[in-house]
Formats: C-alpha cells, sequence, structure tokens
C-alpha cells in the first residue's frame, strides 16, 4: 500500500531579504544571506564591510533587508559588530543577534586582526564570511582566499596565482571558539540547520560560506548552484563543523569523492590550466581532504 | 569630594561620572592609567559598563562606534600612533555622527620613538569632524568630559578631550570630583532619535550617491556651527551647577591688554605666569587660551585679539612647509580685519622640550621689539 506523502517545508518561509537588490545574476553571496536570514529571524543586526553586499543591500535611502544595517569600515566587521552587541545589550536588548557580514578580502587579509581579537575574547556575534575567492567588488582582485591556479586581474594567465588558499576554519578552531561551521548555498537545509544552531550557541561563532560568483569566476550565472554543489561533492569546500576548536564533525559525508576537473572546466578563470597544473591542485585538494577525515577521527 | 588624582584618572572619573556604558580601549604610554582605572571600575561593579578589550585602537574606535550606533553612552582614550591608526575611523565615526567621547593624550609621533607631549597628533586629525577641547588643568579635564558628552549628544559629533603627556597626564593635582547626582541632572542619558534596533530597522551609512553625500556634510558642518554657542551654554550650566566655567577661551588678564599670548593646553597654564611676571615688568600682557579647537571659535577670538597691539601665538605643534597650526587659524579668523593686530608666530616644545616662563618672556621681548616678524616662524628653545 502507497502511504499518501504530504509536503514537508523544509526552510523557514520567512523572507526578510526582499527584491530589488543589486547583485548580479547568478550571485551566490545573495542567496547566502536569504538563507541566514531565514535562519536567524527579524531580531537580527548586520554589520557589512566594504564587500559585493555593501552594494548589494542598494545605495542611500534604500535597503533590501528587513533587518538594521550598520556599513562599517573594511577591516572593522568583527570589531563594529562586537560594539553593537555590547550597545545593544546596555540598552537593554539582550535577545537581538548580531552578524559580522563579510567577503573574503574582508576576513582573510584587512578584517583578520579584528576578527581573530573578537574570537580570542570569544565576543558573543555571528561571523559570516561569504567567500567568493577574490577582491570580486573592486573588480577581480587575488585575495588569501584566492585558490591555487585562478587568472585574477592580479595574478594574469602569465603569473596565476601559485600559493594555495590561506586555510581560515583552521585558523579560527585555532582560536577554540565554541562553533565553526562551513555552508554552502547549495545546500540550504544544511546551511540553515547549521545556522539555527549557531543562534543558540554564546559566543563566537564562525560561518565560511562558498559563495560561487559568475562576474569573477567566469562561469555562467544558472551554474552557481551547481557550481557549489561540485565544491562540496569533490572535496574543495567539504560540509562540516568544529566544535571548541577540538570535535570536528563532517555534515555531509563523500563515499564517492569526484575529481575536479569536471569544476574547474566550468569556470573561465581556470580555462588557462594544464594537465599537470591541475594535478597539483588535485593533490592540494585531496591532501586536505585527508588531513580533514584525520581531524575527524581524532575527534 | 576633593581628591588629589592624575588627568588620565580625571579622563577615567569623567567617563565614569558620565555614566559610560560602553568602553573599547587599547593600551598605549602615557594613556595607560586610564583605561586601567576604568577596567577596575568596571570589575568591581563602581561602573555599570562593558569594557572590550580590543587588539588595536582601530578596532577601539570601531567598537565604540557600533555601541554608539546601537544608542550607548560610549568613550574611548589614546595617544600618538594609537589616535592615527584610528585615523580611518575619526571619520567613520564624524561621518556617521556617532557622539563617541575620547581622551586623547598628547604625545609626539615617531619616529623616533618619543612619548613626549605636542600636539601633531590630534592636530593631524584636525579636519576629521570631531570636536577637539584642549585642557590645561585636571579638573578641567574632568569637567569637559562631562560638558563634551553634553555638546557631542546634542549634536551628534564626536569629541576629543585633550591632554598633554606627562606635564598634565602624569600630574597630580586637587581635582573636585563631582557628586553624581548633581552629573545625572546635568548630562541626562543619552536617547538617540534614531539608533540600530531590530524593531526599527534602518540601514546606516550604505552607498551614497554625489545626489546625497554633499547635503550630509553640509548637515555636519551646519552642526559643527552650532557648537560654539552650545559649548558656552552648557558651560554657563556647568558653572551654575558646579561653580567653575567652561568656556570657549580662558582670556587672562585680557581686558585691557596691549600685548597677548594665544596658547592652548598646558602651555597656557605657564603663560599666566608669565604674564604676571610682564605685568611687573610694566607690560600690559594678556594670556588667551584656546580651550576649545574645533569648532574653531572665531567670533571670540577676533573679539579679544582685535583689542591687542601685538599678539604671540605659542605653538607646540607644526605643519611642515607651512606653519604652527594655532597661528594659521589665528590668522585666518584675522584676515581682513582693518584692526588686527600683527601676529608673531612662535613654535617651541616639540617632542616634549619644556616650554618655560623664560621661553614665553623670550618671544614677549622679540613681538614687543619689532613691528613684523623678523621671521616667518620665530623658533623657541630650538638647536640650530
Amino acid at each position: 500500500m502507497k502511504k499518501e506523502k504530504k509536503m514537508t517545508l523544509t526552510l523557514p518561509v520567512e523572507e526578510l531579504m526582499s527584491c530589488g537588490h543589486l547583485a548580479c545574476q547568478g550571485c551566490g553571496a545573495t542567496l547566502a544571506m536569504r538563507y541566514m536570514l531565514k535562519a536567524l529571524g527579524q531580531k537580527t543586526a548586520v554589520c557589512i564591510p566594504a564587500c559585493c553586499w555593501a552594494v548589494i543591500d542598494g545605495p542611500y535611502p534604500y535597503s533590501s533587508l528587513e533587518v538594521p544595517i550598520y556599513h562599517c569600515a573594511f577591516e572593522t566587521a568583527a570589531s563594529t559588530a562586537t560594539g553593537v552587541k555590547a550597545g545593544l545589550v546596555a540598552t537593554g536588548d539582550n535577545e537581538t543577534t548580531v552578524v559580522a557580514w563579510a567577503g573574503d578580502g574582508g576576513t582573510f587579509d584587512i578584517g583578520l586582526q579584528a576578527l581573530s581579537g573578537s574570537a580570542e575574547r570569544n565576543d558573543d556575534i555571528i561571523y559570516v564570511c561569504y567567500d567568493n575567492e577574490a577582491y570580486m567588488n573592486t573588480g577581480i582582485q587575488r585575495s588569501s582566499a584566492t585558490p591555487y591556479g585562478a587568472w585574477t586581474t592580479t595574478t594574469p594567465v602569465k603569473h596565476f596565482k601559485n600559493r594555495p588558499k590561506k586555510d581560515i576554519v583552521a585558523i579560527m578552531a585555532a582560536h577554540r571558539i565554541p562553533y565553526i561551521a562551513t555552508a554552502s548555498i547549495a545546500y540550504p537545509e544544511d546551511f540553515v540547520k547549521k545556522m539555527k544552531k549557531a543562534k543558540q550557541i554564546k559566543g563566537t561563532r564562525f560561518f565560511h560560506v562558498f559563495a560561487p560568483c559568475p562576474t569573477g569566476w567566469k562561469s555562467r550565472p544558472d551554474d552557481s548552484v551547481k557550481l557549489a554543489r561540485m565544491a562540496v561533492q569533490n572535496g574543495i569546500f567539504p560540509l562540516y563543523e568544529v566544535e571548541n576548536g577540538e570535535k570536528t564533525t563532517l555534515t555531509l559525508k563523500l563515499t564517492d569523492r569526484k575529481p575536479i576537473g569536471d569544476y574547474l572546466r566550468l569556470q573561465g578563470r581556470f580555462r588557462h590550466l594544464k594537465e599537470p597544473d591541475i594535478a597539483v591542485m588535485q593533490a592540494e585538494v585531496d591532501a586536505r581532504w585527508e588531513r580533514l577525515l584525520k581531524g575527524c577521527e581524532a575527534a | 569630594m576633593k581628591k588629589v588624582i592624575m588627568g588620565n584618572h580625571a579622563l577615567s572619573y569623567g567617563a565614569m561620572l558620565s555614566r559610560t556604558r560602553v568602553i573599547a580601549a587599547y593600551p598605549i604610554t602615557p594613556q595607560t592609567q586610564v583605561v586601567e582605572l576604568l577596567s577596575e571600575m568596571c570589575a568591581d561593579g563602581t561602573l555599570d559598563a562593558t569594557f572590550i578589550k580590543v587588539e588595536s585602537e582601530h578596532s577601539a574606535m570601531a567598537s565604540c562606534i557600533g555601541a554608539s550606533v546601537a544608542g550607548a553612552r560610549t568613550f574611548t582614550a589614546t595617544s600618538a600612533q594609537g589616535l592615527a591608526l584610528m585615523h580611518e575611523m575619526l571619520h567613520w565615526a564624524s561621518g556617521g555622527r556617532h557622539p563617541v567621547v575620547m581622551g586623547n593624550i598628547n604625545r609626539s609621533m615617531a619616529p623616533g620613538w618619543s612619548i613626549w607631549t605636542d600636539q601633531n597628533d590630534s592636530l593631524s586629525e584636525r579636519d576629521t569632524g570631531w570636536m577637539q577641547y584642549y585642557c590645561s588643568s585636571n579638573q578641567e579635564v574632568l569637567d569637559t568630559v562631562i560638558q563634551a558628552f553634553k555638546v557631542s549628544e546634542a549634536l551628534m559629533i564626536p569629541a576629543m578631550v585633550v591632554l598633554d603627556a606627562f606635564a598634565l597626564s602624569h600630574t597630580y593635582e586637587v581635582v573636585d570630583v563631582p557628586d553624581q547626582k548633581a552629573v545625572d541632572r546635568y548630562l541626562p542619558p543619552f536617547a538617540p532619535e534614531i539608533r540600530l534596533t531590530p524593531s526599527d530597522p534602518h540601514a546606516f551609512g550604505g552607498l551614497t550617491s554625489p545626489e546625497h553625500y554633499f547635503e550630509l556634510r553640509y548637515k555636519l558642518q551646519k552642526d559643527m556651527e552650532k557648537a560654539p554657542a552650545l559649548i558656552e551654554e552648557t558651560g554657563r550650566d556647568f558653572e551654575k551647577a558646579f561653580g567653575r566655567p567652561l568656556g570657549l577661551v580662558d582670556a587672562y588678564r585680557c581686558d585691557d591688554a596691549d600685548f597677548l599670548f594665544v596658547t592652548s593646553g598646558t602651555a597656557g597654564s605657564t603663560a599666566r605666569v608669565a604674564v604676571d611676571a610682564l605685568r611687573n615688568e610694566g607690560v600690559r600682557a594678556g594670556n588667551l587660551r584656546l580651550r576649545v579647537f574645533r569648532p574653531f571659535p572665531f567670533a571670540t577670538v577676533r573679539k579679544i585679539v582685535a583689542r591687542a597691539k601685538k599678539v604671540a601665538v605659542v605653538d607646540r605643534n607644526i605643519s611642515y612647509g607651512c606653519h604652527g597650526i594655532f597661528f594659521q587659524e589665528v590668522k585666518s579668523a584675522l584676515y581682513g580685519r582693518p584692526q588686527a593686530p600683527p601676529l608673531f608666530g612662535f613654535i617651541t616644545g616639540l617632542g616634549g622640550r619644556d616650554i618655560t616662563v623664560e621661553h614665553f618672556k623670550e618671544m614677549a621681548a622679540q613681538t614687543l621689539s619689532h613691528d613684523r616678524p623678523e621671521e616667518e616662524i620665530g623658533w623657541i628653545g630650538v638647536k640650530r
């Protein structure tokens, strides 16, 4: 006998991000914001430094979010958010979740000091880095989140990026903060679940969100979600959590990890790569994956 | 209650009596005692405030801005290199209209490393949209913090309370620490019209096109122009409540003076002694100490300076390739005034070198013996 299936919604219906934002077509960062707000709800304040989202939200006097936003200086997402939290508590608001919402440049590079300071003090904020792997808002310049092999306007094809991406999660884990998660726009249920979990935790919580950028990656806008999914499934961007800097847990186990070639071929930024270059990248992804598995076993 | 305290602690008591709710600060010599005492006050409950022990001055100001926009009264303190590191955020605080009050201990900029006083650190921030008060006693430091919050919160413009390294920061003086209830009557809680809260969501500081930006800056200037009258008014109210005046300037024996010093900071106190000595020698001298530098008290300066026949402006700072900064400002205030007296600009005391009564007498002698300055800059106490 066939059991009648009732459709259940897997994501909160509430929309706190409205239309009218200024993102490019296929922007991963936009979906990331939408899912975050679905998870956190209206009692949220967001601090946004210089990054794509400083523009996406809309120019003065408009905003596409139904939560308050403070546009802060490039390197101050964490320190401004810490101040906002302290200020809200001082005015009697202990409830509002304060989020620092920064790109990879604002996190891996210029904002790292302030972020480390907040994490060391265990300030009560959620820090989200939406990572599109370069300075996209200024026109695609390399950041320390740009992967090995990638073209950007400051790593031209004749001298493409020859150093691997900084391991931001390991850096944050070394601060022993209560909660760290990676999240992907291709796995919204996982994203929302982790964000809801983080909301219940006090202290510094860090999210590393993979946010494809068709403009900077020279990929098709309608491939953004596909690319994000491929990056998870080939181990370039594994989904996992780190609790208290110690307990590492894969939230999506991969039984059949795909090679990275198909993922690279969908993006113009990797078009110049020869097979030996791709082999270097594959070896790096494999090594990182093994390290991650060992970390999970140790926990 | 009268207490013998150092200038740095006068800042701490000022912040405490103002019921500051959030403090974010980073240590730097010679500011450290300000934040050490505040840490203790926060730890033992004397002050109901959150102290964010940040990892840099840049973050200190960022956290202050965040707390201020959320509606909390916010204080920090720094000096020299720390202030310079904050530079970007100083623009942010004024541009965002966040009335943070900050103590700055005037310390010379490196290199070479110096911990001693001069004014180039704070005067380099002249154009950041902050109000600047220069103090000459520990009492004035404490009183000014309270007044600064009142003025800043009325105008939504941040303010710097400036005092000389060591000459004031580490000097102990008798200070009348006002009663908390009296301060509460003078300074009501911070209640901004708009603040960052989910119950009334706004986006603060977003991308602003040429269509709107100009007006935001015009309004900042217009509100800054309201500050001189408000400083005078809140200063009179302060005098009524606490018996001490807090005006734009401190004019000492200026009414009948033929010769004026224009000074700031602790050099202004030394100048008073020099004025008395000159009077004993038959020179009708006076000292106009500028207490407020931003907004520049044009009207008051014009009124007082125009009465003198000769004026010596004393700068413990320099704008390289130009002149002393107070000198330039006084000169610009007098430009085109038919009765403007000749101005002599002196630079002295850089890097914390003492400015003595003898130095003031030398400046007076040079000014009184010449119709016009012989050199563009009068250098006092320099080895050349």
